[in-house]
């Protein structure tokens, strides 16, 4: 039992992890109706920045420098390519990230090479024991940071100015321009948000007890595709939610690995495409995804 | 100019038959991998060029054709099982066992769209990984296996035994080559003749309008799904072109780079076309050697572990960088520019139609 809450309590906190991923390729889906492939990249990038800077300019300075350059980026990558693009499809769109992401991961892992670089972060090895169940201090800070991230991302979504725009934007774009809605502004502006949240959450995929960011950091990311897509491409609650069931479900796969060795070993990193699949096959746009009504 | 697409046409069937005895082997075998390229490349541009449909598990079916073959061709031995088939009925089985895999993915397939397809279909590849890694008997897990070479009444496809051809020997190189030609042609001609009729134009209403081709009497899923099983089909038939010239199968290249791959093959080289699969394989696959036979000649390209940019490296960022400038750029792809070229050579203005249709 003992165990089963620790795996849980894993699992919440690194799906709540998952989730801040996929909430940034929500937003951007809900804002340009763009897949973005590079989301991995810009989580590399932010992790990145933090890694080289927090020697010489200390934890804390190096995380918000690794925050602002990864929501540059993301800005960036809106601003030089996915305006510019005269792509009917979203299908092309979504491989025009497919090529920026290729472009920046090789950089990056070239950069990092075979290094595994330390993210200089306060909480080190620390363990937390909550009665029988011990979980490491890193988990709870993803799990407190993430959920006050998420909470305030939410709040704002529903509250401000910005949040108003955004989901005019994302309800139908076109009607959001004529009242005066800018369109470029309110794309640009949830390419940055992502990638700010893709940087925070690079940080707590790096920290203990992951060892350090190295070149398969990036691929972790991989796993918060099937929880946007379970949640529901276009909703903010859904990444949420297909955050935790995705974190949950590959947090009790590897901790129940050898129960589970017909399956093979590393079924823990497959697990969460197989809810997706079986997901998917009921609820074809996802749990809280809207579906696609066409009248005829 | 129905006589100069004939001249042309004849010049590259010559050119295909003379190149064996003129090529080294090296080129000869960076030929066969790009053309085993291109006729994954022209599956996976009916389903996403021609249809719309994303699909990031190209791979996947490379594999499937790949491993297939494998399994069906060899006599079992030690710890790995075969069926010692045949090794020609090996080949077709192994390709008409990627398309039972992607009949099986059809209820996804045919239901899903646009980004749920595409990471729907990127399962298949983190699946497939698993089971090649983990199916030891049948797949020889991470080493892969050694793939029985093709025997087609009595000729062998491997350097031995050798043939010798007007003075040339011919090895696996030569011989792979012109299999691979000719399979090519094979698989260009089906897909010319899948998209220029009924069924293309039915393909391209549903990437353009689903809800239209419904309405205009187009059974769309069961369209999206066909689709998906022939692109499967094409992909596995790469997959055996693949593994008979690796000679050997490792799972570690039927990953997600690999689907990635397929996917710019198809934007660099023109979306939803024949030609525009295989000069985007053309281009992705020979990048690489290229880059690697003259990187002491090339700035910028420096030898691996000293700094600069491998080689592989190098390849990588160019065609990443490839793949946005054609977005932005070239919408036809290289295709596209290609026919452009054309119609400025011979001063005509492109009717609008012609440019729709030739995306």
């Amino acid at each position: 039992m003992t165990t089963f809450a620790e795996l849980l309590l894993n699992g919440v906190s690194i799906g709540a992890v998952y989730a801040l991923i996929a909430l940034g390729f929500v937003i951007i889906f809900k804002a340009s109706e763009v897949v973005n492939f590079a989301h991995a990249s810009l989580l590399l990038a932010g992790g990145f920045i933090v890694a080289e800077l927090h020697p010489r300019i200390g934890f804390w300075a190096a995380l918000a420098a690794g925050i602002a350059a990864a929501a540059l980026l993301g800005a960036l990558i809106e601003f030089c390519v996915i305006r510019r693009s005269k792509a009917a499809s979203h299908s092309v769109l979504a491989i025009v990230t497919i090529g920026v992401d290729i472009v920046l991961v090789t950089e990056l892992t070239r950069r990092i090479g075979t290094d595994v670089l330390a993210m200089g972060d306060p909480w080190g090895s620390r363990v937390v024991h909550l009665g029988p169940v011990s979980i490491a201090q890193t988990r709870v800070v993803a799990l407190v940071v993430a959920a006050a991230l998420i909470t305030t991302f939410l709040l704002a979504f529903k509250y401000t100015g910005w949040g108003v725009a955004m989901r005019a934007a994302a309800e139908d774009g076109e009607t959001a321009a004529l009242m005066g809605v800018r369109l470029s502004r309110v794309s640009l502006s949830a390419w940055a948000v992502a990638g700010a949240l893709a940087a925070v959450a690079a940080l707590f995929l790096a920290v203990f007890p992951t060892p350090g960011l190295d070149r398969t950091t990036a691929s972790a990311a991989m796993k918060a595709f099937p929880a946007a897509i379970l949640g529901g491409l276009d909703s903010t609650t859904g990444a949420l939610v297909g955050g935790l069931i995705v974190g949950v479900t590959e947090s009790l796969a590897t901790g129940y690995q050898s129960e589970l060795s017909f399956l093979g070993r590393g079924i823990g990193d497959v697990a969460p495409f197989l809810v997706m699949i079986v997901i998917l096959l009921v609820r074809p746009a996802g749990l809280l995804g809207t579906r696609e009504l066409t009248r005829v | 100019m129905p006589a100069f697409k004939a001249i042309v046409w004849a010049a590259v069937a010559v050119a295909a038959v003379v190149a064996p005895f003129y090529l080294e082997s090296f080129w000869l075998t960076a030929g066969v991998f790009a053309m085993a390229a291109a006729i994954g490349a022209i599956g996976i541009n009916l389903l996403t060029g021609a249809t719309g449909q994303l699909s990031m598990g190209h791979a996947f079916f490379l594999a499937v054709g790949a491993y297939g073959y494998v399994y069906l061709a060899a006599e079992p031995e030690g710890g790995l099982g075969g069926l010692g088939l045949p090794t020609p009925l090996a080949a077709v089985l192994a390709v008409a066992l990627a398309g039972a895999a992607g009949g099986l993915f059809s209820p996804i397939a045919g239901r899903l769209k646009g980004a749920y397809l595409g990471i729907a279909t990127l399962a298949l590849i983190f699946l497939g990984q698993h089971v090649l890694f983990n199916a030891g008997p049948v797949t020889g897990g991470y080493n892969g296996r050694p793939v029985p070479p093709l025997e087609i009444f009595g000729f062998v496809f491997a350097d031995d035994p050798q043939v010798v051809l007007l003075g040339v020997p011919f090895g696996a190189a030569e011989k792979l080559w012109l299999l691979a030609a000719a399979l090519l042609a094979l698989a260009a001609w089906f897909a010319r003749g899948v998209l220029a009729d009924r069924p293309g134009r039915a393909m391209n209403t549903i990437r353009d309008h689903e809800t239209a081709a419904g309405v205009m009497g187009v059974p769309v899923a069961r369209y999206r799904a066909g689709v998906f099983v022939l692109s499967s089909m094409y992909g596995g038939l790469a997959g055996v072109l693949l593994a008979l010239t690796f000679q050997q199968t490792v799972p570690s290249y039927f990953d997600m780079l690999r689907s990635l791959d397929y996917l710019a093959m198809i934007v660099i080289g023109g979306l939803g076309s024949v030609g525009g699969a295989v000069i985007g394989a053309a281009f992705v696959s020979l990048l690489p050697e290229v880059l690697g036979r003259y990187s002491e000649a090339l700035p910028l390209v420096a030898a691996p572990g000293s700094g600069g940019f491998s080689p592989a490296e190098a390849s990588r960022v160019l065609y990443g960088i490839a793949v946005v400038a054609v977005v932005l750029f070239l919408p036809g792809g290289l295709l596209g520019l290609a026919a452009r070229a054309r119609r400025a050579l011979s001063g005509r203005l492109p009717h609008p139609s012609k440019s729709r249709s030739a995306r």
